[in-house]
Order: C-alpha cells, then structure tokens, then sequence
C-alpha cells in the first residue's frame, strides 16, 4: 500500500498531455475500492457521474482546452460533503438516502480544476468520534491490522489514501479527525487555519472549530488540494483571506527554525513506543539545522475538557435543523408536531449524536450557561493566549499526535469518556484555530505513529514547508 | 458533582426533542454524569480578566448586499426532500392549538 499513484502533480501533467486518460485513472480507482471492499472505508461510490465527468475531461484534452490543475485525478470525499452523484449521508441513519440539491464549494472548486470525485468515505456519525465505531453503517477497519480502528471520525478517508484507492481524500477536522486518522493509518493529514478553506456545503459539527483538510501521501499532494480549495467563499462568512502565494511552493527546509517541543505533550499517558519515535523524529529535525527545545504549555491539557463544553453546545444547535420537516428521515405515523419531532430525532439520531445533543443543551441551558459554556470560552481565550506567545520565539511546535497507535475495535466503544481522551494531543490546535499537519514519523508494534507539527495562525505555508522538509530526511 | 437524575435527563430529552426510550434514560444519566464531572475540573481555572473568545477569524461584520442571487440550487430542489410540501412551501402539523 501507499502509494500506487503519482503525485498529484505528475499524474494531472500526464493527464494534460494525453499520455494518460482521466477515464483510466477513475477506472482504477472504482476497481481498487471495490476490490478492498473488506476494509469498509467507503459507504457509496458514484460511478456513473464519475466517468461521465472523466470522459468530459478526455474530450477537452482532445480539444487542446485546459482541464485544470488536478485533471483527472480521482478523489474521495468524507460522506459529510454534500456531492452530486450519490446520497450524502453523514453516516447516520437520519440521512439515510438524502440526495444533496448542491454541492460543498470545495468539491466546486476541485471539480473545476480538473479532479473527479469517486466515492463517499465512511465516518463517525455526524463526525462525533474518534474510531469510525459511531458509524451507522459499518466500522472501518485500519490498513495495518484489521482488528484495529483507523481512527476518526476521517477514518474512512485515512483508510482510503493508505490502501491507494485514490491520491487523496477529504475529511474534516473539528477535534482531531483528520489528524487522528492519519497518525494511525499513516498518511499525511493537514488541518489548515480555520477560515481558510470554505465549510458552506459540509454538514456542520461545531461550527467555531470545523475544518476542511486533505488526507494524501505526501506533503506536496495535501498542499496542491489545500491550494486549490482554500480562500475566501461568499457563501461562507467565516472565511478569511488566503495565502497570496501559492501553497505548493514548499521551498525552504529547517535550517534555523524555531521548534518548541510541548512538554504536556510528552508526558504520562503516551506510550514508550510513540515517545520513541517522536524523539528520534526530533533528533532529525535537529540534523537539519533546525533548534528544538522543549517548551510548557500549561493550558493546553485543559483544551479537551474546554472542548467537550463547546463541542456539544454547538453540536446541539447545528443538529436542530434534523428534525423531520425538511430533509432526511421523518417519523410517519406522528400525531402531532412534538410527536413528529421526537420520534424522528429519536429513531434517526444514533446514541452519541443524542449524548453530545443533550450535554449542549445542558451546558447552554439558563443557569449552567456561565459555569459552563462561557468558562469553555474564556478557557478558550486563556490557551489562545498561550499558543501566541510562544509563537512570538518559535516557528513551529511538535510532539505526537496520539498518545498511542491504533487502539484495538471496541476497546473504547462503551466508554464515551475514554474515547474522548484520544483527542488530548488534537483539540488545542482546533480550540485556538491554528493550522496543524500529522505526518508519518514511523512504526512502533507494527503501527504507524504521527508526529504532529502546528504554526501559527495563517502560517500554514510554513507549516507545509517544515513538513516537506522532515518529510524529504528519510 | 453532577449526578443526573431521571428527571433531569426527561427534561433535557423534552429540550432536545428527543424521545428516549427508559433504557436510554438511564444509560445517559451515567454517561453523560460522568462527562460532566470531567468538564467541571475547568471551575478551578484562572480566568481573572480574561474575556470568552467565540469564534477566532477576528472577523466583524461580513456583510453582503441584500439582493437576490442565482443560488446554487432552486426551491424545486431545496423542497425535493421534505414529507410534505404544498404551494413551493414545507408543510408540517399544526404548530398552535
């Protein structure tokens, strides 16, 4: 596994110069996912738009006419973007054969640079998870070792880049779900600054912490799709200004940067085998000129209790829309509104959807409000603080991603809080919006271990720089 | 210190709109019991001073004008998933009595 494919880059070169068909490319990657059906990383595939769409792209070819930066290139989307072709499901039985009357801005903007999407990657429900084990569809199984979980909730889309079933795919990332994934499959997994990368068309979680990323390889595939997605968005008024260089010039190495290594990061909990290849890692970057000390981040351990106040207030408010009037699943024998409400809330909703709804109430509700949900936010305000000044001496931080490699199927499952706790390394970067990327820093019991780097806000070309940097000291 | 109770967890069942059967009931009062505790160690923060930060853009006002646009999918469409539509409109129970 990883990687069958080119680089991004090549493949669409190839793609535009007529030495490859975009029809070949999608045929191959409809055959791998079916071919390793057994992983069940993908809910849905949408063949026939697909090839309609790569037979388009032929046909311009063969006219001598642009077909985009990323032509041809097959891609897999996370079943929280709302996509032509197919059903958007967000993994949850509430959505179950929804047909999405638009699609996401960012799957706009891939499509017009030439990418096609293939299929829709399995999730947890809603996003809310850390395994794939919320799914109403099916587990994923990790790459590595089947007994295990890929993570999440972008387990899917992790699953998918390692086993090749196409050069990248999409996820969100709201606590962690893009990196998680890729610390435990082994692939590269990039959250970007929030703002940068539009949200209007991906099923909302929290909506002051989601994020869009891609999941690939290698470092220059998740900055070409970062680079093509990201910048401003009408339809989104959380979006901020882009880079106005391009994100795939990733010229610039280690030499004298910056590094603080979090201390709370390194600390109990994480296992021998992940410590170990952290610190190798560090002793790589040092090779390469770069200077790392260790650095403490006091506040950063609370981000996990800050988030899961926030995370299920807001949780609890994007998930009113699924109500049974509009869209989506709808009770039928309902006598009155309350009765339609319920019923079809109670039936469609899985149980940690449900948890997550009624903590949010709870901890918005008058009286608690303050205790709770205003405390998050100045908590909030509190690590925000801390991140910026550590970022007024250093370029960069680093440390893992997850305190251990890929837990085994149903070890956590029937422990909501434990299964929480696997963000600890993640939420911070999400709390304080600033950019972060897992990448593959080696194996310990056969696993994949992430390292994780985060930049400051808006640094996210530095971030990929520093990423292709320790990438290319293999 | 936040043991839910039956009642607790009916009343945030009735808010939520969601109609749990009893064994629900009790598996979240634990459950959700326990993440509270969890979340309250935030009480004994310092956060002297500090003011809550909502959201981290530092974005004010993104405004657009108030017109009418192409929008990326038309009424037919937006009203394709509903149970029930009537005159371009989504049509539910009675809501008052």
């Amino acid at each position: 596994m990883m990687s069958g494919w080119a680089k991004i880059s090549d493949i669409a070169a190839n793609v535009r110069q007529g030495g490859l068909q975009a029809s070949e490319n999608i045929k191959s990657s409809l055959q791998k996912i079916s071919e390793l059906d057994e992983f069940k990383a993908i809910i849905s595939t949408m063949d026939q738009r697909a090839l309609e769409r790569a037979a388009e792209i032929d046909t311009k070819i063969s006219k001598g006419q642009d077909a985009g930066r990323l032509a041809g290139v097959p891609f897999i989307a996370k079943d929280n973007f709302l996509t032509f072709g197919g059903e958007t499901t967000a993994a949850s039985n509430i959505l179950r054969g929804f047909k999405a009357p638009y699609q996401a801005t960012v799957i706009d903007r891939l499509e017009a640079e030439g990418a096609v999407c293939v299929a829709k990657a399995n999730l947890d429900a809603f996003a809310h998870g850390s395994s794939t084990e919320n799914s109403d569809w099916f587990t994923t199984k990790n790459p590595h070792d089947k007994s295990r979980v890929p993570g999440g909730s972008s387990g899917g889309s992790a699953a998918a880049v390692v086993l090749d079933m196409a050069p990248f795919a999409l996820g969100t990332d709201t606590g962690g779900s893009i990196r998680l994934p890729a610390s435990f499959c082994g692939a590269v997994g990039l959250k970007p600054t929030y703002g940068l990368v539009s949200r209007s068309g991906v099923v909302a979680m929290v909506s002051s912490t989601d994020v869009i990323g891609p999941l690939a390889s290698c470092t220059a595939d998740a900055a070409i799709v970062l680079d093509v997605m990201s910048g401003q968005d009408d339809l989104d008024g959380t979006t901020i200004q882009r880079d106005k260089l391009s994100y795939s010039d990733l010229q610039g190495g280690l030499l004298g940067k910056k590094i603080g290594l979090v201390k709370e990061y390194m600390e109990e909990g994480i296992s021998d085998g992940v410590r170990q290849c952290i610190l190798e890692a560090v002793e790589k970057l040092k090779a390469a000129g770069a200077v790392v000390n260790q650095v403490s981040l006091p506040s950063l351990p609370l981000a996990l209790a800050a988030y899961y106040i926030v995370c299920p207030a807001e949780v609890s408010s994007n998930l009113a829309r699924y109500d049974g009037q509009k869209y989506g699943y709808s009770y039928a024998g309902a006598k009155d509104l309350d009765e339609s409400y319920e019923q079809s809330r109670e039936i469609g909703f899985g149980a940690e959807a449900k948890r997550r709804i009624m903590i949010g109430t709870y901890v918005l509700s008058s009286g608690y409000y303050d205790a709770y949900y205003k405390k998050a936010q100045l908590v909030r305000t509190k690590i925000i603080n801390e991140i910026s000044a550590v970022f007024e001496n250093h370029d960069l931080l680093v440390g893992p991603t997850s305190p251990t490699t890929a837990f085994k199927i149903g070890e956590k499952a029937s422990n909501p809080l434990a299964m929480y706790m696997t963000d600890i390394m993640t939420v911070a970067a999400n709390m304080a919006g600033n950019p972060a990327i897992s990448l593959p820093a080696g194996i310990s019991d056969n696993l994949p271990v992430g390292i994780q780097l985060i930049a400051p806000m808006r640094g996210d070309r530095q971030l990929l720089i520093a990423a292709k940097a320790f990438e290319d000291l293999k | 210190m936040s043991r839910l109770n039956r009642d607790d967890v009916l009343k945030l069942a009735r808010l939520s709109r969601l109609r749990l059967s009893r064994q629900e009931v009790e598996s979240f009062a634990s459950e959700i019991s326990a993440i509270l505790d969890y979340v309250e160690t935030l009480d004994k923060v310092d956060t002297q001073g500090l003011k809550p930060t909502s959201q981290v853009t530092g974005l004010i006002n993104v405004m657009r004008r108030d017109e009418i646009i192409e929008y990326r999918a038309k009424p037919v469409d937006l009203l394709s998933g509903a149970p029930s539509t009537e005159e371009n409109q989504f049509k539910v129970k009675r809501v008052i009595e």
